[in-house]
């Protein structure tokens, strides 16, 4: 037994589990120190745990549109983060437009579903250009090529969408009937967060019901399972792999609204972080799977928000929320390395294009 | 027969003698780095190093756009020679320094260089222009150790019209001690060595003063949530936080800071690299109240209002984007006072700047009247005559209004 366990463990794995130990061992003290030290009220937990839903929603939502692509065909597109920016780029002038005539806080609905349905548009144009132009000639190349031609769009598409509406900072207007909180028992919730937590929750609910419950999700599946019988079953690949294509970048276009109305400063750079933070995310939860990625996405948001004030102030880390990111991208080499197949595994089994 | 020759030879050699000191003499570069030779139809070759992208541009190109108006005043000329004014973006970052950096280290025909518009760029950029024997002077660069005798970020042939952070923060610091009577404050800075040196010179002198400092918080410059770093400061209940950094991140603390439970009435207090169009759009109502320091626009000379403001217009269409236009007006006008002085000029129109003689020329300018002041520059290249003002904004409204003093 002892014998079987020297030759299998190496020293890397060793110094890997220590590290990993000590990790989690600075995480229990740091919390533990915090929560002695007394210096946030229950309120303040509350409102970051909030804060940490509604970030992972967004996270979540651009998730998906990497998860989908992944499963189908085994590539990350890594210009996904323009994807998203491009349709709130875009769709913030048509909100100016709507609030100079006063038809934006006075029809506030009709407005928001106006912008969603621009910024969804765009997207999802964007996305099914970028599969036409970049990515389909290159479906039978080695891994690493599309990859490439992957950065190389996301380049390409953020100094194109400069080049079309400059360097500024645009600004979405606030819609009024937005303004303020709603009250669940004793917890107040700004009508904001609330309103992006349930977006992509549900949001995700109708990709999982589209992927498991429709036809077309089925020749989803049976293309990612495997191409060749899937064509040969009668599935038209390339118009599976445009749908999806189209599936993610709607996906992008709604988190670019919601991350509009919480945030809503918009500019061409914009995708990049968020599209980062998607990625470990969709990592995070296994990537090719729907439920992975939300859950991903909301793990993740919620150890951005919570985790600086949380175990890094107890540990006497100066300026701990600068280092938050750091954490996000530090959990994504843990998961690299522990559980390469993220916390609910590759759902599409081993075939490898 | 030997003695024919040796008497024609040796008349040749006195002929020859004779000769070369009739000849045009060629000028002869003694200073101690160099000279700049610039042929009769080339150009002098000035550069920037400015941030022209990005969600920090307006403050390069606004700088950019000052030094223009004060090459157009020279009529596009110096000593006869066309100005050739171009550059390179400098990112606002110690990356993109680098990157100008390198690129303009590498031009020999540059004479002088105006930037860089962000202390963290020049930083980086400052060791290879000091190499190379550039001459640069910043319109924007505010961190106080790039002119702290002694210090490894000071290098010889440096200088600025801007004001140092020892002085903006110090008056941050009086305007919130003694004129709003607060007494507990909060710094938040971005890691740029602009924000956190003068998020910590605004510290030291608010402690000195009497007041506490509840929390020195920092953020990345494009962070977008701010929620946790305001909750971890609003636990110390401060009554003011300062947050000295840039647009894109400060906007969001400005937005942000009204919807965190505890800080919904805390006084929100910028610095210059907060003044900007931008932030008024940015962060739309919650900009109300917001306070901002900057240089004292009333205090520049007439000519600020009567020439400069209208040239300004005519040209870019638009009112000064960003602070320190007249800052990179003064600087270029500097420059090019100093190579007129300095450079000597063959008389086929060649001229020849030396590189030490310029700095030295830069480093003695006594009581130069600009627009900002009158400059003086002291040996390790401080040249503004720095006043700072608070101002405060108003939603919808730019500029906004000077409060103090």
């Amino acid at each position: 037994m002892l014998k079987r366990w020297r030759q299998t463990v190496t020293w890397t794995d060793i110094v890997v589990w220590a590290i990993g130990v000590a990790i989690g061992i600075a995480i229990i003290v740091g919390t533990i120190r915090t929560w002695q030290a007394g210096q946030y009220t229950a309120e303040q937990w509350i409102n970051l745990t909030i804060s940490g839903l509604k970030l992972g929603s967004i996270y979540a939502l651009i998730a998906l549109g990497y998860t989908l692509v992944y499963g189908i065909l085994r590539m990350i597109n890594f210009a996904h983060s323009e994807v998203f920016m491009s349709g709130p780029f875009t769709a913030v002038f048509l909100a100016k437009y709507l609030d100079s005539i006063g038809f934006y806080n006075t029809y506030p609905l009709i407005s928001l579903i106006l912008i969603t349905l621009l910024s969804a548009g765009v997207s999802i144009t964007i996305a099914l250009l970028l599969e036409r132009v970049a990515y389909r000639r290159l479906r039978f190349a080695p891994r690493l090529v599309p990859l490439i031609t992957a950065i190389g769009a996301s380049f390409f598409l953020q100094y194109t969408f400069r080049g079309f509406y400059g360097n500024d900072i645009e600004t979405y207007p606030n819609f009024d009937f937005l303004k303020g909180t709603w009250t669940i028992g004793s917890i107040a919730i700004p009508k904001t967060d609330l309103l992006v937590i349930v977006s992509g929750f549900m949001m995700m609910l109708i990709l999982y019901g589209v992927v498991q419950r429709t036809k077309t999700g089925k020749a989803m599946r049976a293309v990612s399972e495997d191409k060749e019988v899937a064509a040969l079953m009668g599935i038209d690949v390339d118009r599976i792999i445009v749908f999806t294509f189209g599936l993610g970048g709607a996906s992008a276009g709604v988190a670019g609204i919601l991350y509009a109305l919480i945030y809503q400063n918009v500019h061409f750079y914009m995708g990049f972080i968020p599209g980062l933070k998607a990625f470990t995310a969709a990592v995070l939860g296994g990537i090719g799977n729907v439920v992975g990625a939300w859950l991903g996405g909301t793990l993740l948001g919620l150890i951005e928000s919570l985790g600086p004030n949380l175990f890094l102030q107890g540990l006497g880390i100066p300026a701990a929320n600068q280092l938050k990111d750091g954490i996000a991208f530090t959990i994504l080499v843990f998961i690299l390395i522990f559980r390469p197949s993220g916390l609910l595994g590759e759902r599409i089994s081993k075939t490898k294009a | 027969m030997s003695k024919r020759i040796l008497g024609i030879v040796s008349i040749l050699m006195v002929l020859s003698v004779l000769l070369v000191a009739c000849g045009p003499k060629p000028y002869e570069c003694t200073d101690s780095i160099g000279c700049v030779t610039v042929a009769p139809d080339e150009p002098v070759h000035i550069a920037y190093a400015m941030v022209i992208a990005g969600p920090d541009a307006t403050l390069g190109i606004d700088s950019r756009n000052g030094a223009e108006l004060a090459v157009d005043d020279h009529g596009g000329k110096v000593l006869d020679h066309a100005i050739k004014f171009d550059g390179e973006d400098d990112g606002c970052s110690a990356e993109g320094g680098q990157a100008a950096g390198t690129k303009l280290a590498a031009d020999p025909t540059i004479v002088a260089i105006l930037g860089t518009s962000c202390s963290s760029a020049v930083r980086v950029a400052m060791p290879l222009w000091s190499a190379a024997g550039f001459t640069v002077i910043s319109a924007s660069n505010t961190a106080v150790d790039l002119t702290l005798a002694g210090n490894e970020n000071q290098h010889p042939g440096y200088l600025r019209t801007a004001h140092s952070d020892a002085v903006q923060g110090k008056a941050a610091a009086e305007f919130a001690y003694n004129k709003m009577g607060f007494r507990k404050a909060a710094t938040i800075h971005d890691g740029s060595i602009y924000a956190e040196q003068l998020q910590q010179v605004f510290a030291d002198n608010f402690t000195a003063l009497g007041g506490t400092i509840t929390a020195q918080e920092s953020v990345d410059p494009n962070q977008t949530d701010m929620s946790g770093v305001l909750t971890s400061i609003a636990s110390g209940a401060p009554e003011i936080i300062y947050h000295p950094i840039f647009i894109q991140a400060g906007t969001q603390i400005v937005r942000q800071a009204r919807t965190t439970s505890g800080l919904e009435n805390v006084a929100l207090m910028g610095a210059d690299g907060m003044f900007s169009p931008d932030v008024v759009e940015g962060a739309g109502d919650a900009v109300e109240g917001v306070f901002v320091s900057s240089p004292d626009f009333t205090t520049f000379g007439p000519d600020y209002e009567a020439k400069f403001l209208p040239a300004y217009q005519a040209k870019f269409g638009s009112a000064p984007l960003s602070i320190f236009h007249a800052h990179a007006y003064d600087a270029m006008n500097m420059v090019l006072a100093c190579v007129e002085k300095v450079t000597v000029k063959d008389n086929d129109g060649t001229l020849h700047i030396p590189r030490q003689g310029l700095r030295d020329c830069m480093y003695a300018t006594k009581d130069f009247k600009g627009l900002t002041g009158n400059l003086t520059c002291t040996p390790t290249g401080d040249c503004a005559d720095p006043k700072i003002a608070v101002y405060e904004y108003h939603a919808g409204e730019y500029p906004p209004t000077k409060i103090w003093p």
